[in-house]
C-alpha cells in the first residue's frame, strides 16, 4: 500500500471518535517463510463495527487472530510490527497474552462451546477473572446481550453440546461476553449456520456496538455491507483498501477493490 | 438387468471376505470367552463369603479364605496408582501438548521401552533399590514396583486421548483470558477424562495381576497385614503358591482366587466408568 493510501487507512479511525480501539502498525505474520501478512497498517475506531474482507487465504483470518496473540499456539508463526492496544505493543516483551486475550475477547467460525452446560460455559471466563459478584447475574446478562436468554432461561443446566448451531453459536458469543472484554473479534461466526440464526447473530453484532469494538471476519460481502460500519479489503495479505463501508462498496478507489466486490475474481 | 458373471463373481468375492471377517473377529474375543468359562467352571464352585472374610486355613480344616491376599492386592494397586497416575497423566499432557519439542520425543521412546520391559526386571530393580537396603521386604516396595509398570501404559493412552481433544476447545478457553496451564487442567483434561480413565483402568488391571515383580518385593504373606512396611499377600502370589502345591483343596483356592481377581478388575473398572460417565454427562467440573 503507498504511504498515501496508508494515511487514508488509518485517517477515519482518528476523524470519527477520537479514539482507536487497536491499531496495527507495518504488521507483517509469517508461517513458516510464507508471509502471509504484509505490512498491514489499520486504525480500529471503538465502538464501531469494522469487517475485514477478502478471498480464501488473503489473510484476513491472520489479521485477526494477530490482534489477540491467537496465533502464539501455531508452531512456526512469526510476528513483525506492532499492535497498539490500551497504548501499548500487545507483542511487547512485558506484555501477558494471557491478560490482552482476557480484554479481546474473541468467537470462532465453528460454535466450539465447552462439553458443559449452558450455565457452566458462560460463567467459565468469570469465574477465573476475579469476578465477585452473584455468577447467576453476569450469565443473564451477557445471555441477553448475545439475544439468548428468552429462549435458553430455563434450560440453562442443559448441556450446551444438544443445542442448535445457531443457539451454540450464541452461548459462545455470551461466553465470550461474560468477561467483558473491550474488543470481540469474531472470525466468520455465521458462515456455519442457516439464515434465520445468520440474521438474529447480525442483529446482535449492530447492538454490540453500543459498549464494545466488534471486529468481523467474513466470507459474505452483504454481510459485511449489511453490518459493518467500516470495511477493510485485503488480498494476498496486503492492506488493499480500507474506509467506511458505504463508500467502499459503492465508490472503491482501488481496482482490485472493484474487480472483488463485483465479483469478477474470489 | 441381469448380472453378468463379473458382478457375479465380485459378489461372492465381497461375501467370502466378509465372513472371513467375522470369523477372525470371533477368533478374537473367543480365548476370553473361554478363560471366563473355563475359570467359572471351575472356580466358581470355591468363591463363597467364606472365601472372602476368612484367613487362609491348614489343609483339612474348612472355610478357608483369601481376606489377606484380597486386602494386599488393594492395598498394592493403591499405592502403584498413587505413584503411576499423576505421573503418567502428568506425563502425557506435557507430550501431547509440546508433542514436537526434542525432549518429548526422548520421553515417548523411553516411555515404549519402559512398557517393554519384561516385569521381572522390575521387580529386581525395585528389590535393588527398595528392599536391599532396608533390608525386608515390604508392600510399599511392592506398590512402587508395580506403579513404575503403570506410569508407561497412563502416560502414552494419556497423550493419545488428549490430542483428540479438538484445537477449538482449547482456543475457546484461550480466548477467554484462559493460561495455557489453565486450559489444559480446566478444559483439555476433564474433556479428555473419559478415555485416560479407560487407560489408567487397562494399567490398573495389567498390575492387579502381575506376579513377577511381587516375588522380590512384597514376597506375600500367609497372614493378616495391612502394613506397608511389611510383607504383604497379593491374589496372584496366593494363586500361585496354591497352584503348585499338592493338594487338590488348595487347587480349588487357587481357581477362586484368579475368578476373583478377574471380578475385582471388572468391578473397578466398571465402578469407576460409571462415576465418570455421569460426572462427565452432567457437564460439571
Amino acid at each position: 500500500m503507498s504511504d498515501l493510501a496508508q494515511e487514508r487507512a488509518l485517517e477515519p479511525a482518528r476523524a470519527a471518535t477520537g479514539t482507536t480501539a487497536i491499531e496495527t502498525e507495518r504488521l507483517s505474520v509469517f508461517y513458516g517463510a510464507k508471509e502471509a501478512l504484509k505490512q498491514v497498517s489499520i486504525a480500529i475506531p471503538a465502538r464501531e463495527v469494522v469487517a475485514f474482507i477478502g478471498p480464501s487465504g488473503c489473510g484476513k483470518s491472520t489479521l485477526l487472530r494477530s490482534l489477540n496473540r491467537m496465533n502464539d499456539r501455531v508452531p512456526d508463526a512469526r510476528v513483525q510490527g506492532r499492535v497498539l492496544f490500551d497504548g501499548q505493543d500487545i507483542y511487547g516483551p512485558d506484555v501477558d497474552a494471557v491478560e490482552i486475550r482476557r480484554r479481546i475477547g474473541m468467537v470462532f467460525q465453528r460454535a466450539n462451546p465447552f462439553p458443559k452446560s449452558i450455565f457452566d460455559n458462560v460463567a467459565f471466563g468469570p469465574r477465573i477473572n476475579g469476578y465477585t459478584g452473584k455468577l447467576a447475574d453476569v450469565v443473564e446478562r451477557a445471555l441477553r446481550q448475545a439475544a439468548a436468554w428468552d429462549e435458553l432461561k430455563d434450560r440453562l443446566r442443559q448441556s450446551a453440546v444438544g443445542l442448535s448451531g445457531g443457539q451454540q453459536q450464541r452461548v459462545c458469543i455470551a461466553r465470550a461476553l461474560a468477561v467483558e472484554p473491550e474488543v470481540l473479534l469474531m472470525d466468520e461466526p455465521a458462515s456455519a449456520l442457516d439464515p434465520i440464526s445468520t440474521q438474529q447473530i447480525e442483529e446482535l453484532i449492530y447492538a454490540l456496538k453500543q459498549t464494545l469494538t466488534v471486529v468481523i471476519v467474513t466470507h459474505n460481502m452483504q454481510q459485511a455491507a449489511r453490518v459493518s460500519d467500516r470495511t477493510a479489503f485485503l488480498y494476498m495479505g496486503e492492506l488493499v483498501e480500507y474506509g467506511a463501508t458505504q463508500e467502499l462498496f459503492t465508490r472503491p478507489t482501488e481496482p482490485r477493490t472493484e474487480a472483488y466486490i463485483t465479483g469478477r475474481f474470489g | 438387468m441381469k448380472a453378468t458373471r463379473l458382478q457375479l463373481r465380485r459378489k461372492l468375492t465381497g461375501r467370502i471376505m466378509g465372513a472371513l471377517a467375522y470369523l477372525a473377529a470371533a477368533a478374537a474375543v473367543l480365548p476370553l470367552l473361554l478363560v471366563f468359562g473355563y475359570l467359572l467352571l471351575k472356580g466358581a464352585s470355591s468363591v463363597n463369603l467364606d472365601f472372602f472374610l476368612h484367613m487362609p486355613r491348614p489343609v483339612g480344616v474348612p472355610g478357608g479364605g483369601m481376606a489377606n491376599a484380597i486386602i494386599g492386592t488393594l492395598m498394592l494397586v493403591g499405592v502403584a496408582s498413587l505413584l503411576g497416575v499423576p505421573i503418567g497423566i502428568g506425563a502425557g499432557m506435557y507430550l501431547a501438548e509440546h508433542g514436537n519439542a526434542p525432549l518429548a520425543t526422548s520421553v515417548r521412546f523411553l516411555a515404549d521401552v519402559l512398557n517393554g520391559l519384561p516385569s521381572i526386571v522390575i521387580g529386581i530393580f525395585a528389590w535393588q533399590l527398595l528392599v536391599r537396603p532396608v533390608g525386608h521386604f515390604s508392600a510399599a516396595a511392592g506398590g512402587i514396583a508395580l506403579g513404575l509398570m503403570m506410569i508407561p501404559t497412563v502416560t502414552r493412552t494419556t497423550e493419545e486421548m488428549v490430542l483428540t481433544v479438538p484445537t477449538a476447545l482449547r482456543e475457546a478457553a484461550l480466548a477467554l483470558g484462559y493460561a495455557r496451564w489453565r486450559t489444559a487442567l480446566r478444559i483439555v483434561l476433564p474433556t479428555a477424562l473419559g478415555g485416560v480413565i479407560t487407560g489408567v483402568l487397562i494399567a490398573v488391571a495389567r498390575v492387579a495381576g502381575e506376579t513377577a515383580p511381587l516375588l522380590f518385593t512384597s514376597l506375600g504373606n500367609q497372614f493378616w497385614s495391612v502394613s506397608l512396611t511389611q510383607p504383604i499377600s497379593a491374589i496372584p502370589l496366593q494363586v500361585f503358591n496354591y497352584a503348585i502345591s499338592a493338594y487338590d483343596e488348595l487347587h480349588a483356592q487357587a481357581w477362586a482366587g484368579a475368578v476373583v481377581l478377574i471380578a475385582l478388575v471388572l468391578v473397578i473398572s466398571l465402578g469407576a466408568r460409571a462415576v465418570v460417565g455421569r460426572g462427565f454427562a452432567r457437564g460439571n467440573d
